[in-house]
C-alpha cells in the first residue's frame, strides 16, 4: 500500500527521468508477451489493430508531412526523420514508418515482442532499431531527442501514465512531434472498446484492457503541457460497424489520438 | 526475396489488361502473364462479343488514357427500352405490351449517356497497344502460370517459360475456370443456366438513336445493343436446346429468325459478321482472395449476361483493389498482407453477390411464359416505370453507379 503512495509521491516531486519510477506494469507485460507469436497475423489477436492501422498510419503520416512541411504523397515522405515507437509490440507501426523513410527506433518491455518484431522486419527486408526497454531507461542513456515520438495504444497498459507521458515527452527534440493514441474513459468507451471489442467482437483476448487505466485526453494534455508539450484537441478515430470501417472523426468518445509538438527551443 | 515486380497479374483478358493498366496508373510495377499470344487475341475470329461499358466503368477508362482511342468505335446508349411479351404479341396491330420499362439517360444527374456499346476486339487492341507502351508493365505471353508459392514477404510463381515471377501481390485474372482460384482450394457457387448466348452484328437501315431495347421472351431475353454506322450487337438468350438449330440455319433464314424477335423498327436487316455461340452460366467465389492473392473479373463471379454487367464488376473489382493498395502502400504498409486482402473482400464480395444473385432472378422471372409471372413482371415493370427513385435506382446500377465507388470511377 504505501509503497504505491511512495510512487505516486515521487512522480509528482521527483525530475521525470527519475530511475526509481517505472511505468511497466509486469502483469500487463506478461499479457502481452504471451501473444507475442500473433501480432502479425491478419485474422489473430491483433486483427483489430491491423484493420485500423491504414487510417491512423495515414493519419500520422499527414499531421507529420504537414509539420516539417513535407509531401505526404512522395514514396518516402518520412526520409531522414528520426522516429521513436514507444510500446512498439510486434513493430506494426515501425514497420511501415521505417517503410515511409524514417529511421525508427523502437522499444517495447516485453522481450518477446521485440524478437517477434525482429524477426518480422528481417523478414520484409525493413530495417528497424528495435530494443526490449523502456522509455524512462532510453532516457536515462542519454540517447538523442527524436523528431517523432509514438505512443499508440500503450499508455492504458503502463503502470504510471503521467511518468509514462512525461517521459516520452522528454524523449522528443524541440520543435519535434508526439502522438497519443489510446482509449478514452467514457462510458460508451467501456461499453464499446471494451465489451464489443474484446467480449462481444471477440477481437482481442478477454482482458487485454482495464477500463480502469483508460486516459481521458484531459488528463494526457495536463500530462503533455506539464512537459512543455502544446497540445492539440483530440481527434477521434471511430469504427462503423455497418461499413465494417475505420474513420477519422471528431467524436474522441472511444478510440482518440491526440498530437502534440514541442516549442523550438528561442 | 528477390522481386522482379510489386504485383503480378495472372491472365491477360479483357480483365486482366485492365487490372494491370490501372495498377500501373497507380505507381505500382507489373508482370501481366497471359497463356494467349497478345496479337491472336485481336484476330477477327477471337472473340465476337460487345461489352456494355456503364458511364461509371468509362470513367476509369477515361482516367487510364483509353477512352480517347475507343470513343470513334463506341455506341452511345442513350435510352434503354425494356419489354415483356412474346414476339407474335408484340407486332400485332393495337397490341399494348404487357410490361414496358423506359430508361432515359437525360434523366440522371450527371450530363452522360447510360453507357457505351463497343465491340471487345477493339477493346483488346487498345489496351494492347496500351500495354506495350507502358514502361511500369512487362508482358508475358504467351506463358502458363503454375503452382504458387508464398513467401513471409512475397509471392513466387513459376511460369511455363521456365522463368519464375516473385512480387509482393498475385492478382489472379484468369477467367472462370481460373486455375489458380481451384489451386488455392477456393470454393464456387455454380451451375449453368439451360441456355445459350447467340451473339452477332446486323446492320440496319434506319438509325437506331442510341436506344437499347431488351425483349424478354419466353426463352430468354433478346437485347438489341445501339452500334457505330448504323449496326447493332445482338445477344440473344435462347434454350440451351434450341441455340444449335438456329446456330444451324443459312445466313438468310438465321435473319428471318431475327427479324421475327426484333421486328421491323430498323428497317431491313443484314448480317455483319459471323455468329458466335456462348454457353451461359453463373458462378460466385466464396472468397474473393487467398495467401498474397486476390481474384478479380471472371475469376471471381460470373454472371447471366441478361443486364450486360459481367465486365462491369470486374471493372469495379480493378478500381477497389487499387484503392486497396494505394492506401496500404500511402500508410507504408505490405500491400500483400492479409489486412489489405480483406478489405477488398469485404468491399467487393457483397456488391457482386447482390448483382449476381440479382440478375439471376431477373433472368429465372424473365425467361418465362407463366401466366401468374407474366402478371408480376407487369406489375412490377409498371412500378418501376412510374416511381422515379426506383427507376433512378435501376439506372445507377445499369451505370455501375451504386455501392460504395471506388475514386477511379467517381465523377
Ligand atoms: C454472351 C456474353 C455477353 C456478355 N456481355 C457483356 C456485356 O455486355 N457487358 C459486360 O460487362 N460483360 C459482358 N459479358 C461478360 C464479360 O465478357 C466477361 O466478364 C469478361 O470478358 C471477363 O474477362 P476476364 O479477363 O475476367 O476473363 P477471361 O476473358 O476469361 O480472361 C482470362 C484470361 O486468363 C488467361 N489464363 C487462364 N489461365 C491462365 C494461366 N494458367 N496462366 C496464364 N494465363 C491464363 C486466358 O488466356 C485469358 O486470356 C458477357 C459474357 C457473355 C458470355
Ligand atoms: C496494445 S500494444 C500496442 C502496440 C503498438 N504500439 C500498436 O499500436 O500497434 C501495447 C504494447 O505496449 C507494451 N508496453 C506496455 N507497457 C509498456 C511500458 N511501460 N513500456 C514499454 N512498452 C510497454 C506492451 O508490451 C505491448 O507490446
Amino acid at each position: 500500500m504505501s509503497e504505491t503512495a511512495n510512487k505516486a509521491e515521487s512522480t509528482r516531486q521527483a525530475p521525470v527521468c527519475s530511475p526509481s519510477g517505472t511505468t511497466v506494469d509486469a502483469g500487463e507485460i506478461d499479457k502481452f508477451s504471451a501473444m507475442a507469436a500473433d501480432w502479425w497475423d491478419p485474422t489473430g489477436k491483433f486483427k483489430p489493430l491491423h484493420k485500423f492501422n491504414p487510417i491512423r498510419l495515414t493519419h500520422i503520416r499527414n499531421e507529420i508531412c504537414a509539420h516539417f512541411g513535407r509531401d505526404p504523397n512522395a514514396p518516402r515522405p518520412l526520409e531522414g526523420l528520426r522516429l521513436l515507437d514507444i510500446g512498439c509490440g510486434g513493430g506494426l507501426v515501425s514497420e511501415p514508418m521505417a517503410r515511409l523513410g524514417a529511421e525508427v527506433t523502437g522499444i517495447d518491455a516485453a522481450e518477446k515482442n521485440v524478437k517477434t518484431a525482429l524477426t518480422h522486419a528481417a523478414e520484409q527486408g525493413v530495417t528497424v532499431d528495435y530494443r526490449a526497454t523502456t522509455a524512462e531507461d532510453l532516457l536515462a542513456s542519454d540517447i538523442e531527442p527524436f523528431d517523432v515520438v509514438l505512443n499508440l495504444e500503450v499508455v492504458e497498459h503502463v503502470a504510471d501514465v503521467d511518468l509514462f507521458l512525461k517521459t516520452s515527452a522528454n524523449l522528443v527534440r524541440p520543435g519535434g512531434i508526439m502522438f497519443v493514441a489510446t482509449i478514452n474513459r467514457t462510458l460508451k468507451a467501456f461499453a464499446t472498446a471494451k465489451f464489443a471489442a474484446e467480449y462481444i467482437l471477440r477481437w482481442l483476448p478477454i482482458g487485454t484492457h482495464d477500463q480502469n487505466k483508460f486516459v481521458k485526453p484531459e488528463e494526457a494534455r495536463h500530462a503533455l503541457e506539464g512537459a512543455g508539450m502544446v497540445v492539440e484537441p483530440p481527434v477521434g478515430m471511430t469504427y462503423q460497424p455497418l461499413s465494417d470501417k475505420w474513420h477519422v472523426t471528431g467524436d474522441a468518445s472511444v478510440n482518440y489520438m491526440i498530437t502534440a509538438t514541442k516549442p523550438q527551443l528561442s | 526475396m528477390e522481386k522482379q515486380a510489386d504485383i503480378i497479374v495472372a491472365g491477360g483478358g479483357l480483365g486482366g489488361s485492365l487490372a494491370a493498366l490501372a495498377l500501373s496508373h497507380q505507381g505500382f510495377t507489373v508482370c501481366m502473364v497471359d497463356a494467349a499470344p497478345p496479337a491472336d487475341k485481336t484476330l477477327p475470329d477471337f472473340d465476337g462479343r460487345t461489352t456494355a461499358l456503364a458511364y461509371a466503368s468509362v470513367r476509369l477508362f477515361r482516367r487510364l488514357g483509353l477512352w480517347d482511342d475507343l470513343a470513334a468505335d463506341a455506341g452511345a446508349i442513350n435510352d434503354i427500352l425494356v419489354t415483356d411479351g412474346r414476339p407474335a404479341d408484340r407486332f400485332r396491330k393495337g397490341h399494348q405490351a404487357t410490361g414496358f420499362l423506359h430508361f432515359d439517360s437525360s434523366q440522371l444527374a450527371e450530363d452522360t449517356p447510360l453507357g457505351w456499346i463497343v465491340e471487345n476486339r477493339r477493346l483488346r487492341q487498345v489496351m494492347n497497344a496500351a500495354l506495350e507502351a507502358s514502361e511500369a508493365i512487362r508482358v508475358i505471353a504467351p506463358a502458363t502460370v503454375g503452382p504458387v508459392e508464398t513467401g513471409p514477404a512475397s509471392v513466387s510463381v513459376p511460369l511455363s517459360t521456365g522463368e519464375t515471377l516473385t512480387a509482393s501481390l498475385l492478382v489472379a485474372a484468369d477467367g472462370r475456370r481460373s486455375p489458380l482460384r481451384e489451386r488455392a482450394g477456393i470454393r464456387t457457387l455454380n451451375w449453368s443456366y439451360p441456355q445459350t448466348g447467340i451473339v452477332c452484328t446486323v446492320a440496319h437501315e434506319k438509325d437506331h438513336l442510341g436506344i437499347a431495347q431488351e425483349f424478354f421472351l419466353p426463352s430468354g431475353p433478346f437485347a438489341i445493343l445501339p452500334l457505330t454506322n448504323n449496326r447493332s450487337s445482338l445477344v440473344w438468350t435462347e434454350k440451351a436446346d434450341r441455340a444449335g438449330s438456329f446456330l444451324a440455319l443459312s445466313d438468310e433464314d438465321f435473319v428471318t429468325e431475327i427479324e421475327k424477335r426484333f421486328g421491323p423498327y430498323l428497317g431491313a436487316l443484314s448480317l455483319d459478321g459471323p455468329r458466335w455461340s456462348y454457353p451461359l452460366a453463373f458462378h460466385l467465389a466464396t472468397k474473393f482472395h487467398g495467401d498474397r492473392m486476390a481474384l478479380v473479373g471472371d475469376a471471381a463471379h460470373g454472371i447471366h449476361p441478361i443486364a450486360g454487367q459481367g465486365y462491369n464488376l470486374g471493372v469495379k473489382d480493378i478500381a477497389a483493389l487499387c484503392d486497396v493498395l494505394a492506401e496500404h502502400r500511402g500508410a507504408g504498409l505490405d500491400i500483400g498482407h492479409g489486412t489489405a486482402l480483406a478489405q477488398y473482400d469485404r468491399w467487393r464480395q457483397f456488391d457482386s453477390a447482390s448483382l449476381a444473385f440479382g440478375t439471376d432472378v431477373l433472368n429465372r422471372l424473365f425467361s418465362n411464359d407463366n401466366p401468374a409471372l407474366r402478371l408480376v413482371r407487369s406489375t412490377g415493370m409498371g412500378l418501376v416505370n412510374r416511381v422515379d427513385p426506383l427507376r433512378n435506382m435501376f439506372m445507377k446500377q445499369a451505370g455501375a453507379d451504386l455501392g460504395t465507388l471506388p475514386s477511379l470511377m467517381q465523377p
